[in-house]
C-alpha cells in the first residue's frame, strides 16, 4: 500500500485517513448514499482487509456501489501464510457483488475500470480489488479503456414493453391501489416518477426503511414506513389494498412479516432491476425487470395515453379509509419529566426543517429516526438497513459530510452503537468535518432490551450498559464540543446550540430507558398484528 | 412422479475459465444447504470458457432462485437446466474389483454385458472402466457389489441437450 500512497500524494485525489478500516468502508458507503457517486477506500493487507468485512457486507445488503482496494502480499507469496496474508477475495466472495485478485500489472487498468462499472451498473453493490504488492510496484503503460464489455453481464434497464400495458390494465381496474418504495427507488432516482404516478392514479405511498425519502414525507398521500415498526396506516393499507405497486423493494422479512399473510388481497406489480428479487419471497402478478425510474417513466407515459376516468373519485372510499386510519395516531409518546427519545428526534426535525442529512446507528435510535424525522428528499436518510450494522452511522455521516461539506449532517445514535466507531471522532476533527452526533442515551442496548421486555418476560440479560464514558468530556478530549440534556426543557436549547456550532459536536440526551419503539409487529407475525402504545 | 421437493436437477453452465469461478458457483448451493451430488468442470472448445455440469437434488422453487442467482454472477455466461428438456447424459466410472479366481470369469462376462472393459489387471484386483448414464453405472455397481468393490472413482455426469431430429 505504501507504493500506492507514494503515488497518491502526487495526485489531486481527495484522501481521508480514518482510524479504523471499518470506518473507512462505512464512510465510503455514506459518501455514496448521500451523493450517488462511487466511494472508494484503500486498506492494507491482512488485518486491514479483514476489518473491512462488516462494512462491505452492509453495503452489499443495501446494494451500495463502493470500491474497496485491499493490499495483498506479493504474488509469489500468496498461499504461503505470509505475514499479513489473508484470502480476502475468498472471505468476501459472498458479500461483494464481485471481486478480483489482480495478478499482472497489465491487467490492473482494465480491472479497475471494470470494478467501477460492475459496482454502479445493474443492481449496484460493493466490489473489491485485491492488489498484490509486486503488481502495484511494477510499471506498465496505461491504455485508457472507454467501454467495458462483459460477455456474461448485461443488466436489463429497459423494461419489457409488453409488461407496461399489463401493469396499466391492473392499475385501471384497481379500487385500492398502493405504492411501496424501497432502496431501489432511491438508487435509480425514481422519486419524481413515483410522485407523478401516485398523484396520477391517487395511490397512497408507503416505504421500506431503505426507501425513506423516495416519496415526500409531507405529501398528503404519504403513509409512512411499512413493516415491523411501520405506521398503523401503512401496515393496514398493505393488508387491504387490491393492488400493490412495489418499486425497488426486495420484500425482506422485516417488511412482510408472515409472508403468507402479506398483502393477501392484492395483485402485485413488482418492478426491480434484479430478476432474483422478483418472486423470491412474494408471488407477483406482473413482474417487470428493469430500472425503476425508466420503468415508471414508461408506465407514466403509457397512462398519459389511457382513459383513467376520475381516479380521485373512484378511490374516494379508499382514501377516506386511509384518512380514518391516519386519525388513529400510533406514533405517539408522552413527554413527562424524563426526556423521550422520540421528542428529541421530533424537535430535531422541527429545528432543521427536515433538511438535514440523517445517518443513524442501529436499534431503537434508527427506528425513531425513521419514524419521527420527516424525509422529503431522497439520499438524506443513511442507514444500514439489510445488515443492521451497529457502528455504521457515524463514519457514514463523515462520508456524507465529505460529499456535502456545507450541509447539516447528523448521526442519530444509541449509546451502544456510537461506541463501535467512536474513534472516528479524530478523523472528523482532523479534516474539519462538522458532523453532529445525537446520542439517545438510554444506558442500555435499547432494542435488545425492548425484545427482552416484550418477549422474554423482562429478563434483561446483559443489556445494561454501565461505565459508558461521559460523552461531553469525551468530545472535549477529542477537541470537539460536548453538550448534555437531562431535562425535557434542555432538549431544544441543546439542539439549537449544538446544531449551530460550526464543528464536530456530541449532544448527549439522557433519555427514558424503558421506552419502546411502537408500533411493533412480533417477528414472524402478520404486519397487521401490531403492538401499539 | 417423485415429490416435487426431491427432484433431481442437472444444470449445465458455461463460465469464464478463471480461478474462483467454481467457488462462487458452489457457494450458492452450500449457502442454501443444497448438496451437490456430482460436479464436473472442464474447458470447452473455447479455452476461455469452461463447462460446469452439476447434479443436485432439491426443492424446485429454491433451485429456480439459485439459477437466477447463478445467472447474475459476473463470470457465468449461461445456465441451462436439463430438468425438463431432452438431453443425453454420460458418466464414466473406474471400478476396482476384488478378482478372486472363482470370480474372474464372472467379472469378464459382466464387463461384456455392460459394454465396459478391464483397463488394469493386478494379482488380486481388476479395474473396470464403464461408461453410460447414471442408471447403467448404478446397475453395474449393484451387480458386482458381492464380489467386493475396493474403490470407485466416478467422473460425475456430463450432459448436452439433444438437437432436433
Ligand atoms: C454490530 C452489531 N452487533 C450487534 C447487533 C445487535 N443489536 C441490534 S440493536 C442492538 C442494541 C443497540 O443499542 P444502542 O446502540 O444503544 O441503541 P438503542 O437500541 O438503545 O437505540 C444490538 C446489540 C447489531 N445490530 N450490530
Amino acid at each position: 500500500m505504501v507504493d500506492i500512497y507514494d503515488e497518491l500524494i502526487k495526485t489531486d485525489i481527495r484522501h481521508i485517513t480514518v482510524r479504523h478500516e471499518q470506518g473507512a468502508v462505512h464512510a465510503a458507503d455514506g459518501y455514496t448514499r448521500a451523493s450517488g457517486k462511487v466511494g472508494v477506500c484503500l486498506v492494507t493487507s491482512g488485518p486491514g482487509a479483514t476489518n473491512t468485512v462488516s462494512g462491505i457486507a452492509s453495503a452489499y445488503m443495501d446494494s451500495i456501489p463502493i470500491v474497496v482496494l485491499t493490499g495483498q502480499v506479493p504474488t509469489g507469496l500468496i498461499g504461503n501464510d505470509a505475514f499479513q496474508e489473508v484470502d480476502i477475495v475468498g472471505i468476501t466472495r459472498p458479500c461483494t457483488k464481485h471481486n478480483y485478485l489482480v495478478k499482472r500489472v497489465e491487467d490492473l487498468g482494465k480491472t479497475l475500470k471494470e470494478a467501477f462499472y460492475v459496482a454502479r451498473s445493474g443492481r449496484p453493490g460493493p466490489v473489491l480489488v485485491d492488489l498484490p504488492k509486486d503488481v502495484v510496484k511494477a510499471a506498465t503503460t496505461y491504455r485508457p479503456i472507454k467501454l467495458v464489455h462483459l460477455r456474461s453481464y448485461n443488466p436489463t434497464y429497459e423494461p419489457n414493453f409488453r409488461q407496461i400495458p399489463k401493469a396499466a390494465a391492473l392499475i385501471k381496474e384497481a379500487e385500492r391501489p398502493m405504492i411501496l418504495t424501497g432502496g431501489g427507488a432511491i438508487l435509480s432516482n425514481a422519486s419524481e416518477a413515483v410522485r407523478r404516478l401516485a398523484w396520477k392514479i391517487q395511490a397512497p405511498v408507503a416505504s421500506t426503511l431503505m426507501g425513506m425519502g423516495a416519496f415526500p414525507g409531507s405529501d398528503p398521500l404519504w403513509l409512512g414506513m411499512i413493516g415491523m415498526h411501520g405506521t398503523y396506516r401503512a401496515n393496514m393499507s398493505s393488508a387491504t389494498c387490491d393492488l400493490l405497486i412495489a418499486v425497488g423493494v426486495r420484500f425482506s422479512d422485516r417488511v412482510t412479516g408472515k409472508v403468507e399473510k402479506f398483502a393477501p388481497n392484492a395483485k402485485i406489480i413488482h418492478i426491480d432491476i434484479d430478476p432474483t428479487s422478483i418472486r423470491k419471497n412474494i408471488p407477483v402478478s406482473i413482474p417487470i425487470v428493469g430500472d425503476c425510474r425508466l420503468t415508471l417513466e414508461k408506465l407514466n407515459a403509457f397512462l398519459e395515453t389511457e382513459e383513467l376516468g376520475d381516479p380521485g373519485g373512484v378511490r374516494r372510499p379508499w382514501l377516506d379509509q386511509i384518512r380514518e386510519w391516519k386519525a388513529t395516531k400510533t406514533l405517539k409518546y408522552v413527554q413527562n419529566e424524563v426526556i423521550k427519545p422520540q421528542y428529541v428526534v421530533e424537535k430535531l426535525c422541527e429545528i432543521t426543517n427536515g433538511d438535514a442529512i440523517v445517518a443513524t446507528e442501529v436499534g431503537q435510535n434508527q427506528m425513531w429516526a425513521a419514524q419521527y424525522y420527516r424525509f422529503d428528499r431522497p439520499n438524506c436518510f443513511i442507514t444500514s438497513g439489510g445488515l443492521g450494522c451497529m457502528g455504521f452511522g457515524f463514519p457514514a455521516a463523515i462520508g456524507a459530510q465529505v460529499a456535502f461539506p456545507d450541509r447539516l449532517v447528523v448521526d442519530i445514535a444509541g449509546d451502544g452503537s456510537i461506541q463501535m466507531n467512536i474513534q472516528e471522532m479524530a478523523t472528523a476533527m482532523q479534516y474539519g468535518l462538522p458532523v453532529k452526533i445525537i446520542v439517545l442515551n438510554n444506558s442500555c442496548l435499547g432494542m435488545v432490551r425492548q425484545w427482552q421486555e416484550l418477549f422474554y418476560d423482562r429478563r434483561y440479560a446483559h443489556t445494561e450498559m454501565e461505565a459508558t464514558p461521559d460523552f461531553v468530556r469525551l468530545a472535549e478530549a477529542y477537541g470537539a464540543v460536548g453538550l448534555r440534556a437531562v431535562r425535557p426543557e434542555d432538549v431544544e436549547p441543546v439542539l439549537k446550540k449544538g446544531l449551530s456550532h460550526p464543528g464536530l459536536v456530541i449532544m448527549d440526551f439522557v433519555v427514558e430507558k424503558e421506552e419502546c419503539v411502537y408500533p411493533m409487529v412480533p417477528a414472524g407475525a402478520p404486519i397487521t398484528d401490531m403492538l401499539l402504545v | 412422479m417423485a415429490n416435487e421437493k426431491d427432484k433431481r436437477h442437472i444444470l449445465s453452465m458455461l463460465v469464464d475459465n478463471q480461478p474462483g469461478v467454481l467457488s462462487r458457483v458452489a457457494g450458492f448451493f452450500s449457502s442454501r444447504g443444497f448438496n451437490i451430488d456430482s460436479l464436473c468442470v472442464s474447458e470447452t472448445h473455447d479455452p476461455l470458457i469452461s463447462r460446469i455440469t452439476l447434479v443436485a437434488m432439491g426443492d424446485m422453487a429454491v433451485l429456480e432462485q439459485i439459477k437466477k442467482q447463478l445467472n447474475k454472477l459476473i463470470n457465468v455466461i449461461k445456465v441451462l437446466d436439463f430438468t425438463d428438456v431432452d438431453y443425453v447424459e454420460r458418466e464414466t466410472a473406474l471400478v476396482k474389483l476384488r478378482a478372486r479366481p472363482e470370480h474372474r470369469a464372472e467379472i469378464l462376462r459382466m464387463t461384456g454385458i455392460f459394454r465396459s472393459r478391464v483397463v488394469d489387471v493386478g494379482s488380486d484386483f481388476y479395474t473396470v472402466e464403464i461408461t453410460g448414464d447414471e442408471g447403467k453405472i448404478n446397475a453395474f455397481l449393484k451387480l458386482v457389489k458381492n464380489m467386493g468393490i475396493k474403490e470407485v472413482a466416478r467422473t460425475g455426469l456430463v450432459a448436452l441437450a439433444r438437437e432436433k431430429k
